[in-house]
């Protein structure tokens, strides 16, 4: 392609629809059409000038608005799709194959064909990756091919614009002026808050020019924001950890060397419907019961400085906390939250020593699951020795007891109970259910009593560097849209020939409205000519063709 | 009269004041023969003052149930659509005082009576909030979201002001069809309120148990009579009527035979409304807006959409990323109801950039104002109420 | 167009030619970076074979402690087990008879139990006759600190400290012998 050169001069680049220094229409397009197109000023978007070698056509291809709309669009209707069926972290299946099965046998063929495209974990899937990506990538070169060459010609614009330039903007006037009409123009201009620029018969009036950045600056955060969400997924920005801590417990945070977290109590409590509250009985007698507070009362230590894991009373306090839903622990980077519970897991059971035959009882005891002991002394002689525990028995195998999780979901016990009657003490397996006697019939028993339980708080541990990354995105992209869309660049252009005639035309890039109001002031003020808003009478001329059309 | 009281009263007020505002702005459009909006703006001024008492009335509402309940009444599907409707009404008042546009009230009050209506249709006793919700950014997430998705509202309605006045109602078209079919998804949901209203005054309750797509034991009640029945029913109810088909485990039968006397009643609605009147709901309208300014309703639709952009990033995106790293431990979790927060943005900077780049004004843009409030109202309808997530709390 | 200005305009070319690919590559780049990170996300481990193993100090049944640093210099045979998993209780006999012929040889044995109390642990102890420290990890902070998943899982410290091999699962004797015989002091 080749350079452009304007009658008045000025040499253009390849591509460029209106003259950069005079303003005149330099394609056969813009010089029929009756108003100019003013995007960009008409300056050459720089992918339409080369287009020779692959990586020109790569570059163009993403440097097009409607390649960067149908992006989007790709985007929106594959997130629309992922939110028919549940995604994969929802449905109950863990295994990839059992995951499968259950889109297959839950929803049928529709199922698998969203499992098989990859909708059913459609945010990590590659493609959706691929497709933000190239919106990425569409952001950064679609800007630079248009920020460059507006900024250029933003910054050199001439003052004086050849009349053909004037004559096609949307705003337009011609007429009879005086001699002080420039002068009085300016003022009012200037007290507008406009920049008046002069040069011998003509003045160029410009208000918000920054506003043309917006668009380049709200790129920026968003392409800030996705580098934060890139960065996210590499090893060490982001933990995402689940610590279920039972109350009375001390465990280390995982993914959080050196800390520690004691939970002293943990606390649900619903909605009462009463006090205070009575304004919601109606509400609750609909639904039930609605929780009012989940909340994990803890302690944070740290090891000390020079302590190693695992060493007893290495540990300081930091703080202690109530964490809550929206009120998550925060130390050092990282936060802890209230995500789930579980309630009344067994702490402790009481039983009673007891005669099988005359059911008297010799006393009480107490066995904690979470640190049994060993031994257990009644009065008068009578004891009982704990042989063997198993907090979750499921079962004998090879005439031993079993335990199947260390948690005491069903305990079991072996003890020997011993009697002043029988010092050689009797053998009983003692579960929840039933007692065995597994070495003959005994005179005495343990009768179960009572439970203490404790309660189990699901938290969730996370530290997530990029937020601060992702923040600056988010606050770059809304000034960048405040920028270009609550601000307008208004620029009026007034010549004033050598026989008086006024020529004035304005610009803005959005809210016409507003320019007018500010036009009429100057118009009233330095006596302008009146002026038309040509676009309105396009249309009105096309409503008039449409009607004629209509009429024969 | 307690505070919970007084401020559902002043809600029927505001509803009575759109209502009769509604009649006022037509009328101030329709009188507007000869075009010189003389009649149009002495009927209009009347027209505005009772959206104005209407929307003073409104604003009291969310205010003292505010006070009533200690929350910012924006927790649940009544209180959220109802805010809605407010805003929109908020607005149009606003835009009405920088162009005088009785017609765009014409159009706007309507739709935002038929919202509040279909927000009432939902349990509006005041209700506790549960611990995910007792934040402050409950009022400052959620009532950002309810503005910007008025401001966008606004975009719709002018955009179908300039559908109604520039799409030709004498030939047949794709247009003319995709016109009509707003109108009657308009009425539909005129539909549902009925049909709701109908069976609610009737008193009908049928409880069914049934088996769930997990296989698990459920209850469910239908406040309508069921032309669907759950997977396996067992009627609970004694002169229940007998579901006509049994649906399988993935659809909730109870809310498809909703959705089905909703359409059943909208429909019946619509065709009576076209025997009485003989024409097509659009050309119904068509002489109100006759005098109307198009390129004006092209500015309006396009500036609600720069006003209502940013401000619904900052709500839906922002706010609600700041918020859900709070209560939820991480700033998205592509729940439902935030990809299709995200499926807004999308459109609307789609919308945009086709505008900016493409040049795409006028008709185009205006079809896609119209349809960036479809998904508005199926991320709010839909999504709360069919794809159930962390955010369906009605 | 004269001489000048051809090679003007072909080294702008070629500028232009070498700006496009390089952001291009960069972009391309990072999106395959982005997908190979998300697709490898699930299996992060935060200790590796090589690393230095980290150090602890834990309490036996005895009363002792027990230091990763007091064996430096001698192998270090590190096995987290608990009493409710079945294949930890499978090899610890061959564990203990395999102790029985290395601890003359500078290879030690540390049985770390997972959080349990002190009676099972003992009653364990006791009943397999283990003759080897058994410490109980109370806060599950070295757990931790070599993020152990499944029981029973092994890690394997040579003389000079450092992380020989992870073993996740049952072993057996042979594989036991073999093990040992890798982390023995020369």
């Amino acid at each position: 392609m080749e350079k452009l050169q304007c009658q008045c001069g000025h040499v253009n680049p390849p591509g460029t629809k209106l003259c950069e220094s005079c303003g005149r229409s330099l394609t056969e397009k813009e010089q029929n059409s009756k108003l100019v197109d003013m995007r960009y000023e008409g300056t050459a978007r720089r992918s339409q000038t080369y287009n020779k070698s692959i990586i020109d056509k790569v570059w163009n291809f993403f440097s097009s608005v409607k390649v960067g709309v149908g992006i989007i669009v790709f985007l929106l209707v594959a997130a629309a799709i992922g939110t028919i069926l549940p995604q994969k972290a929802f449905v109950p299946a863990n295994t990839e194959a059992t995951i499968k099965d259950y889109y297959a046998d839950t929803y049928g063929v529709v199922g698998q064909i969203y499992h098989a495209l990859g909708f059913h974990d459609l945010y990590s899937s590659f493609w959706f990756i691929i497709l933000v990506g190239m919106l990425a990538i569409s952001l950064i070169i679609a800007s630079l091919d248009r920020f460059v060459p507006l900024y250029k010609s933003l910054k050199n614009q001439r003052v004086l614009r050849h009349p053909s330039f004037m004559g096609k903007q949307r705003i337009y006037a011609e007429g009879p002026g005086a001699e002080d009409t420039l002068k009085k123009a300016e003022e009012k201009l200037t007290e507008l808050k406009y920049k008046v620029r002069t040069d011998k018969n003509g003045l160029l009036a410009e208000k918000g020019r920054f506003s043309r950045w917006g668009p380049y600056v709200n790129h920026i955060g968003l392409i800030i924001f996705l580098f934060g969400v890139m960065l996210r997924m590499m090893p060490g920005f982001y933990i995402d950890e689940s610590l279920w801590i039972r109350e009375g417990e001390t465990r280390a945070i995982p993914e959080v060397p050196g800390y520690y977290l004691e939970n002293k109590n943990f606390e649900l409590e619903n909605y009462s419907g009463e006090g205070g509250e009575e304004i919601f009985g109606e509400a609750l007698d609909r639904v039930g019961t609605v929780a009012k507070n989940y909340q994990t009362d803890i302690v944070l230590y740290k090891k000390k400085e020079d302590a190693l894991p695992g060493a007893v009373d290495g540990q300081e306090v930091v703080k202690e906390y109530p964490i809550r839903v929206n009120q998550p622990l925060k130390f050092d980077g990282y936060a802890i939250y209230q995500m789930d519970f579980r309630l009344d897991e067994l702490k402790a059971m009481t039983f009673s020593f007891i005669n099988k035959e005359t059911e008297d009882s010799f006393g009480e005891l107490t066995i904690d699951l979470i640190d049994p002991k060993k031994d257990y002394e009644l009065d008068n002689g009578y004891s009982v020795k704990l042989i063997g525990y198993y907090p979750d028995f499921s079962g004998f195998e090879n005439g031993e007891p079993q335990t199947a999780t260390p948690l005491p979901n069903n305990p079991g016990f072996l003890v020997k109970l011993f009697t002043p009657e029988t010092p050689e003490g009797e053998t009983s397996f003692i579960t929840i259910q039933n007692t065995v006697e597994p070495l003959g019939e005994n005179d005495y028993k343990l009768a179960f009593q009572s439970v203490e339980t404790r309660d189990v708080s699901g938290l969730t541990v996370r530290k997530d560097s990029t937020l601060p990354i992702l923040g600056l995105g988010g606050l770059i992209f809304m000034i960048g849209v405040a920028q270009g869309m609550y601000f307008n660049h208004r620029r009026f252009w007034i010549q004033q020939k050598t026989d008086g005639t006024i020529l004035l035309a304005g610009h803005t890039n959005k809210n016409w409205f507003g320019l007018k109001k500010d036009l009429n002031q100057v118009v009233e003020y330095a006596s302008l000519p009146a002026y038309t808003d040509q676009q309105d009478e396009i249309d009105k001329q096309e409503k008039a063709e449409k009607e004629g059309e209509v009429l024969s | 009269m307690t505070l919970a009281e007084i401020s559902s009263n002043l809600l029927y007020v505001a509803f009575v004041a759109y209502l009769i505002a509604t009649f006022i702005f037509g009328g101030a459009v329709k009188g507007n023969k000869e075009g010189t909006f003389k009649s149009e703006s002495r009927w209009g001024k009347v027209a505005i003052t009772i959206t104005l008492i209407g929307f003073a009335a409104n604003l009291g509402y969310f205010f003292t149930r505010w006070g009533a309940t200690g929350h910012a009444p924006l927790s649940n599907m009544f209180e959220f659509t109802t805010a809605f409707g407010m805003t929109l009404v908020g607005g149009f008042i606003i835009l009405y005082f920088l162009y005088k546009t009785p017609v765009l009230g014409m159009i706007v009050l309507p739709v935002a009576l038929l919202i509040i209506a279909f927000a009432s249709m939902f349990p509006s006793e005041v209700s506790p909030l549960i611990p995910a919700l007792q934040t402050n950014w409950l009022a400052i997430h959620v009532s950002t979201v309810v503005i910007a998705e008025g401001i966008l509202a606004i975009s719709a309605a002018a955009g179908l002001i300039y559908l109604l006045k520039v799409v030709d109602l004498t030939k047949k078209s794709k247009q003319r069809m995709g016109l009509e079919a707003i109108m009657y998804s308009l009425v539909l949901v005129l539909g549902f309120v009925i049909a709701s209203s109908f069976f609610s005054l009737t008193g009908y309750e049928a409880e069914f148990t049934y088996v769930d797509k997990e296989a698990k034991d459920a209850a469910v009640t239908y406040t309508m009579p069921p032309i669907f029945g759950m997977n396996e029913y067992v009627a609970l109810t004694d002169d229940a009527m007998t579901p006509l088909v049994e649906m399988p485990a993935i659809v909730h039968a109870g809310k498809l035979t909703t959705v089905t006397w909703s359409i059943l009643f909208g429909t019946v609605l619509y065709w009576l409304i076209r025997l009485v009147f003989r024409k097509r709901i659009a050309a119904i309208l068509k002489p109100f807006v006759k005098n109307v300014n198009i390129q004006l309703m092209d500015e309006i639709g396009y500036r609600a959409v720069i006003i209502g952009f940013p401000v619904f990033t900052l709500g839906a995106l922002i706010f609600a990323m700041i918020w859900a790293q709070i209560a939820w431990s991480r700033f998205w979790g592509w729940d439902p109801k935030e990809v299709w927060a995200l499926i807004t943005w999308l459109f609307y900077a789609a919308y945009l950039h086709l505008r900016l780049g493409k040049g795409w004004q006028g008709e185009k843009s205006a079809w896609l104002a119209v349809l960036g409030f479809i998904i508005i109202m199926f991320n709010l309808v839909a999504v709360n109420l069919i794809i159930a997530g962390l955010h369906s709390y009605a | 167009m004269d001489e000048k200005g051809k090679q003007k305009k072909n080294s702008k070319k070629r500028k232009r030619a070498v700006m496009r690919t390089t952001i291009l590559a960069i972009l391309i780049a990072a999106i395959g970076y982005t997908i190979y990170n998300s697709a490898t996300a699930e299996d992060v481990t935060v200790l590796k074979v090589g690393d230095k193993a980290p150090n602890f100090a834990l309490v036996d049944l005895e009363g002792n402690d027990h230091k990763l640093s007091d064996y430096e210099g001698q192998g270090v045979f590190l096995n987290f087990w608990g009493t409710w998993c079945k294949p930890c209780a499978k090899e610890m006999p061959a564990m203990d008879r395999q102790y029985e012929v290395f601890s003359n040889e500078g290879v030690q044995v540390l049985a770390v139990n997972i959080a349990q109390s002190d009676f099972e642990v003992q009653s364990f102890a006791d009943q397999y006759g283990l003759s080897f420290p058994v410490v109980i990890d109370k806060t599950k902070s070295v757990m931790t600190a070599y993020n152990i998943r499944p029981l029973p899982t092994t890690v394997l410290v040579n003389p000079e400290g450092n992380i020989q091999r992870i073993i996740t699962g049952e072993m057996t004797e042979q594989d036991i012998e073999g093990f040992m015989e890798e982390i023995k002091p020369d």
